[in-house]
């Protein structure tokens, strides 16, 4: 009697499970609809040749490569190439600043680092918007606007990017500093325990730092349209693709910006993708910790 | 309020604990006010002690050191020369022949330009050989401001070196006395890589952070007390000069602002809004993502690792793309009301831009659609570090789902991201590129017509703050009291919920 009541409970569990199951495959089917579809039909309007507008339809009635050719005969070359070259450079400076910063903070104990790092919190709370007129100005009379926007962008980009340490100290704060002691009681100078003991043991956060420096550039909208101010030839991608959407652009250049939209992501994606897992591990790792 | 002692706080529920640290905290801001004016004094007389004996330090030291010591008072680091320390001696000098040689070259007339800001703006002169009227420019209110801060950084810098060229003498002098031997360059070079590595490592990035961050900070700080706009940019039209507290009477006073309604008003509506705002864009994204994540991590779930990077795939994508994509995907004219009209589903195209409700909550939809692969990735984590064994004894005593998620998942997940909610709320509240690209502020508020850089229903402080300054009449002075205002806030918040929260407080416990 009482063993057929609990094999009943049993089988009522597992079917409630199996429905609980099913509804969340539907729910993540539903979600990952939702998710990839704008991409979808980014990608299928950038081949519609028959309008350059809006439409009320998203396959194509007319295939083609007219966007892309568009694409190559206006300024995107040109702005394509300032994002990369700025990218590069910043996922050399980024990394190299950062990591400076971070393992400092995270190996030494010297007197200033408690009063620097609630000096660096305290600066963080200024919204950075604020130094963008001054540092315009002075980009300026440096010469570093509008065409030669480049150089300015990767300078000032870098240069206070060790205010975001967070992420890579959290995680050198888990490799034990036992490690550390060792190699400095046979001798090591911390020069040596940095790039023979440290630097090893820290590879997937460099490649998180490389890869998130690397891809920030690709979506800097603000500085970059300040900087670049009106000079076509100093834009990124991403000020130059916004000057497309603008209302008397717009129904001339959507299906161009789409086409634009393809080209500045897949790379970015392909990359990301491949090096997902160490994305992951900083973003877990370090971000929680703070 | 009622006083608890250590053993009735312990007895208290979560809730309750939470509840008494919040009313505490509050209760005690009176009393800590009080206690700061009360100790201001005390403050007062131990910086003045602090002074006196670094005085008296550096008299004594000259009194009764030897002639190389006498020699540094003049001539930086002659001493440590004299002693055998080249490279140490050498760097002090070249300090100081930089700094003697600024400040006659420009420093000293930067100095002198500061409390005015410039006399003569650009001024019309004939130019008889051309038969025209050139324009002259003289002072640069700009650039007045600009090296005025970078002379007293400067200024400062030196006294620093100054004074620590005299107590390395000093030390010099007990070390010789008592017969050890100094420090050699080699020792010196060595130690830049060992015991010192930590300056090496810091001297880059905390280089760009004074120029690029701390320097533009204090010179925007001291622009709120300017007036320098689009048609007083200190130099090509007019001077800028100081203008005291005006601008904070500007933004917080209540009359009309151009027949509209009073800036404190617009004021007061955007804070809220962004309040508002992020609070629900942290708190979506947050809750969604954890759920998200708890469906895939679910046990009998497969292809887990598909699910995930569909969704980490949107990462990836640069935020402009996927935000300017969607916002016109949701236009008056966008695919979603040209196919809800050709499906004869509605009349009119929906106002999702247009109508000021529409758009805020288009705005947090949008926004978790955003977030949610990112929230998802950081909780999975975290969620797969909560010890299974927790959930088997809930199980046993007949937990059911509900009851496991607010028992152990909820009161884990908030423990562990305390720190990550609160960077993440002022992150928000910061958060230009979303509602930038996707509204642009809009829809217009004209009730707010009369304030600088039209304001709308979506703008945030940090997109209104970016409107005024842009557009020909700029107000930088009022975008700099915005700012100064958003970092009052943020710094407000910070401090309550770290007073609040306890898992922030320590950063040890962490490592």
């Amino acid at each position: 009697m009482k063993k057929n009541e609990t094999a009943k409970r049993h089988m009522g569990l597992r079917a409630l499970n199996r429905a609980s199951n099913t509804a969340i495959y539907i729910l993540l089917i539903i979600i990952s609809i939702i998710w990839l579809i704008p991409f979808v039909f980014i990608v299928l309007q950038s081949f519609r040749v028959e309008s350059t507008y809006q439409v009320g339809y998203v396959i194509p009635h007319q295939w083609g490569l007219q966007n892309y050719i568009n694409l190559w005969n206006s300024d995107f070359k040109r702005w394509y190439l300032n994002t990369f070259i700025i990218a590069l450079a910043s996922a050399v400076l980024v990394t190299v600043i950062q990591l400076c910063m971070s393992y400092t903070l995270s190996r030494f104990r010297f007197k200033l680092r408690g009063p620097l790092m609630r000096f660096m919190l305290i600066l963080g709370m200024f919204p950075g918007m604020l130094t963008m007129i001054i540092l315009y100005r002075v980009l300026a009379d440096l010469g570093l606007t509008q065409a030669n926007a480049v150089p300015g962008l990767i300078l000032v980009g870098c240069a206070s990017s060790g205010m975001g340490y967070y992420v890579s100290k959290g995680f050198f704060d888990t490799i034990p500093k036992s490690l550390d002691e060792a190699a400095r009681v046979d001798g090591a100078t911390r020069l040596q325990v940095l790039y023979k003991i440290i630097l090893p043991l820290a590879k997937p956060i460099v490649i998180y730092t490389i890869l998130t420096a690397f891809m920030g550039p690709w979506g800097d909208y603000v500085f970059a349209r300040y900087v670049a101010f009106g000079t076509s030839a100093g834009y990124n991608v991403a000020v130059g693709m916004y000057s497309w959407l603008t209302n008397d652009q717009i129904a001339r250049m959507y299906t161009t910006f789409c086409a634009g939209g393809v080209i500045v992501a897949v790379p970015v994606t392909i990359l990301f993708l491949c090096l997902q897992k160490y994305y992951v591990e900083g973003v877990t790792g370090g971000a929680v910790k703070g | 309020m009622k006083q608890y002692s250590d053993l009735e706080f312990l007895r208290l529920s979560k809730w309750q604990k939470f509840v008494y640290r919040l009313v505490s905290f509050f209760c005690s801001i009176p009393r800590a006010i009080g206690r700061f004016f009360k100790n201001i004094g005390g403050y007062i007389k131990k910086a003045a002690l602090a002074v006196v004996n670094e005085l008296r330090d550096i008299g004594v030291t000259f009194v009764h050191g030897d002639w190389k010591t006498k020699v540094s008072y003049v001539v930086m680091g002659f001493g440590n020369m004299a002693r055998g320390q080249v490279l140490r001696g050498l760097l002090f000098l070249i300090f100081e022949v930089v700094f003697i040689f600024y400040m006659i070259t420009a420093g000293g007339h930067w100095m002198s330009m500061l409390p005015s800001l410039g006399k003569v703006g650009p001024t019309q002169e004939y130019d008889a050989i051309l038969d025209t009227y050139t324009t002259v420019y003289n002072d640069n209110s700009f650039k007045i401001l600009l090296y005025g801060v970078l002379t007293i950084f400067f200024i400062v810098a030196f006294i620093y070196t100054w004074r620590l060229n005299v107590k390395q003498n000093k030390l010099a002098e007990q070390f010789l006395k008592s017969g050890k031997k100094l420090k050699s360059d080699k020792d010196d070079l060595r130690s830049m890589v060992d015991e010192q590595f930590y300056k090496t490592l810091l001297a880059l990035p905390l280089t760009g952070i004074l120029v690029f961050t701390v320097l533009p900070i204090v010179f925007m700080i001291l622009v709120a007390f300017t007036n320098y706009d689009g048609a007083h940019n200190g130099f090509s039209n007019n001077l800028f000069t100081w203008v005291g507290l005006d601008n904070f009477n500007t933004l917080f006073s209540w009359k009309s602002a151009g027949g509209g309604q009073s800036y404190s008003a617009t004021f007061g509506e955007i804070l809220a809004w962004t309040l508002i705002w992020a609070f629900l864009a942290t708190f979506t994204n947050y809750f969604l993502g954890m759920f998200v994540a708890m469906m895939i991590n679910k046990k009998g779930i497969h292809l887990k690792k598909m699910w995930r990077t569909i969704l980490v795939m949107t990462v990836a994508i640069p935020q402009f793309i996927s935000l300017l994509y969607v916002s016109k995907m949701f236009a008056r004219n966008g695919l979603i009301n040209l196919t809800l009209l050709d499906w004869g589903w509605i009349k009119q195209p929906l106002p999702f831009w247009e109508d000021a409700t529409w758009a805020r909550i288009s705005v947090i939809l949008i926004n978790v659609w955003i977030g949610i692969p990112y929230l998802m990735l950081i909780t999975t984590g975290i969620l797969m570090n909560i010890p299974a064994d927790l959930y088997e004894s809930a199980r046993i005593d007949g937990a059911n789902a509900w009851q496991q998620y607010t028992k152990i998942t909820l009161p884990y997940m908030l423990f562990i991201t305390g720190p990550y909610l609160l960077t993440s709320f002022t992150g928000n509240m910061n958060n230009f590129n979303v509602i930038y690209l996707l509204t642009g502020g809009a829809p217009t508020n004209p009730a707010a017509s009369g304030a600088a850089g039209s304001v709308g229903y979506t703008d945030l402080l940090i997109t209104w703050l970016f409107k005024i300054t842009t557009g020909a009449e700029s107000q930088y002075y009022l975008a700099s009291v915005v700012g100064i205002m958003v970092f009052v806030v943020v710094a407000l918040i910070s401090l309550v919920v770290y007073n609040v929260l306890p898992s922030i407080k320590n950063e040890e416990d962490f490592q």
